[in-house]
């Protein structure tokens, strides 16, 4: 059994948000020796897997039973009076929905790595509207095609291969040629070499470059002047005016240079603004470069069950929405939040320090496949088994469209929907216990 | 560039392939702690600085700093006045907590100062 050799078709690799569905993997026992088709970052995700020799549950850094963590997790979050629950990108959608309905229970905050990626993004959705499309869509249509603060080279290796620019598609019948390809950075990135056109602008002026194309687009004149310290001359874009206007079906993808970079929310904003202004001339559409494998899915999961994306307090007994208020580096560094439960993400090894030493100070609960800062850290712990390769369940690609994953083999750890759905049933058991208390 | 010296840049944190795959392998891995455990500087840069690859550099952004090893730049793949790390640890160690109303801090286009620590043979 332990060296049984067996091949998984169309497996699903969680590692981007490109959640490639066609990998070939070839299992031995409990090693993944081959990942057909898998990019570096997908071969490295598939084969650096490992099954894992260390106890599943840990309190205070001692091994404990699974049964007495759930136990002592629920007891954290029933005493606080803040807590949060944070995470969420790297695990399942079923695993997610519980997350959000323990938050409910609680009354915590719960965020998801999305405010720290592409939370802004989210932010000027609401205020632009999305003028989206799906992968496929792109893949078959599009012939101009856009990427903003994004370097896909080596964030998203086979987006390029896979949905936008090389792939022969119905109405791009001759793939890479049928299209051009506009990449927009402040380092010539290694994406750079592949693209048609590549404008380098100054370091925080995408706002004002992205604010003269739409002044171009609606035919207001501008002056080289008014360009002074983009980087960029008033060629160079009324040039790129003039293809996104032409174009039959352009796309702008958009990655965090746009979303991290101050200005934030309104640099994603006047992309938006203008991919909707090109409308009036051909079809235009304006799509986020997902990091993490289900980060979107967390997205749509949280927006399901409180009708917000990331950074929603269910303190009141009814969700409220505030970035910069909820969101987990705001809560931890204003030293508001006194527990804390982080699932499948790593904030003691990538959040500010002011953040990291509150978390440090407060009861935690974490999940992950593997030790991390923040599993060492932890009050509680939990080693739970890898989406996708040893758990089954849905995850969402980075345009929405939901994808079933197809593990290869079964962990020895139990997953992460396993673990919560343990630790709402002790959660419910603690609130009733606590009400009868009190009556 | 003598020691204490400072000069202003601005530093981009981002993904790299290698960040990628090392941290398949753990964020404790030895590639995963040296690739995002220095920060890129262009080689123009380093020339007039005087600065050769393995050197310490200090980062400082508002209160907080890190002394990190600095190596040159690819040809072109950045301009003068900007530097690159790649995304984790050390790079969030420079982030402030402020996120401006939106949950995100500045991650990448922050102003730092640069100075020298030492050199990487011996100072």
């Amino acid at each position: 059994m332990q060296n049984e050799l067996k091949v998984v078709s169309n497996a699903t690799c969680t590692f981007c948000g490109c959640v490639c569905d066609d990998i070939e993997l070839t299992v031995e026992g409990t090693h993944i020796t081959k990942a057909k088709n898998a990019c570096v970052l997908g071969k490295a995700w598939f084969l650096n897997h490992q099954g894992g020799d260390g106890p599943a549950a840990r309190i205070r850094g001692k091994e404990s039973t699974v049964e007495e963590a759930v136990e002592e997790a629920a007891r954290i979050l029933v005493n606080a009076r803040f807590p949060i629950i944070y995470g969420l990108s790297d695990t399942t959608c079923e695993a997610q929905r519980i997350a959000v309905a323990i938050a409910d229970w609680v009354g915590a905050s719960v965020d998801t790595t999305t405010s720290v990626c592409h939370g802004p993004s989210g932010m000027a959705f609401q205020g632009v509207g999305e003028i989206t499309c799906s992968l496929g869509e792109v893949r078959n249509r599009a012939d101009l095609v856009i990427f903003w603060g994004s370097n896909p080279a080596e964030s998203h290796p086979r987006h390029w291969g896979r949905y936008s620019t090389m792939p022969k598609g119905l109405f791009v019948p001759n793939g890479r040629k049928d299209r051009t390809v506009v990449l927009v950075d402040v380092r010539r990135t290694k994406s750079a070499p592949a693209a048609d056109i590549f404008l380098q602008i100054k370091p925080r002026k995408d706002f004002e470059v992205l604010w003269m194309l739409r002044a171009l687009v609606k035919g207001i004149p501008i002056q080289e002047s008014d360009l002074a310290d983009t980087g960029v001359t008033l060629e160079q874009l009324q040039n790129l005016v003039d293809k996104m206007k032409a174009c039959k079906f352009g796309v702008l993808f958009f990655g965090m240079g746009l979303s991290m970079t101050r200005g934030k929310h309104l640099n994603v904003e006047a992309a938006l603004a203008l991919a909707r202004d090109l409308n009036a001339f051909t079809r235009f559409y304006a799509n986020p470069m997902r990091g993490h494998g289900n980060v979107t899915g967390a997205d749509n999961v949280v927006s399901w069950q409180t009708g917000y994306p990331f950074g929603v307090n269910l303190g009141r007994g009814y969700p409220r929405f505030n970035p910069g208020e909820f969101t987990t580096t705001d809560t931890l560094a204003r030293k508001e939040a006194d527990a804390a439960m982080i699932i499948a993400s790593d904030p003691m090894g990538n959040f500010s320090q002011e953040a990291r030493e509150h978390l440090q100070g407060i009861p935690f609960i974490a999940l992950d496949t593997k030790e991390t800062s923040t599993t060492r850290a932890a009050a509680v712990s939990f080693t739970t088994a890898t989406y996708g390769i040893n758990v089954p369940g849905t995850v969402y690609r980075m345009d929405d469209v939901p994808i079933p994953l197809r593990p290869a083999f079964e962990s020895p750890y139990p997953s992460d929907e396993k673990i919560l759905h343990a630790l709402e049933k002790k959660v419910l058991q603690l609130l009733r216990e606590k009400l009868q208390a009190a009556n | 560039m003598n020691k204490n010296d400072e000069e202003l840049f601005v530093l981009i944190s981002g993904r790299s392939t290698r960040q990628g795959t090392s941290l398949n392998e753990s964020k404790f891995s030895k590639e995963y702690i040296e690739e995002t455990g220095v920060v890129q500087i262009c080689p123009e840069d380093m020339a007039r600085l005087g600065l050769v690859a393995g050197d310490i550099v200090c980062l400082r952004a508002d209160q907080r700093s890190i002394n990190i090893p600095c190596v040159a730049s690819k040809e072109k793949e950045l301009p003068s006045g900007l530097l690159f790390m790649a995304y984790g640890d050390w790079s969030s160690r420079l982030m402030g907590s402020d996120t401006h109303g939106t949950g995100m801090p500045n991650s990448k286009g922050t102003d730092v100062f640069l100075s020298k620590v030492c050199s990487s043979k011996t100072d």
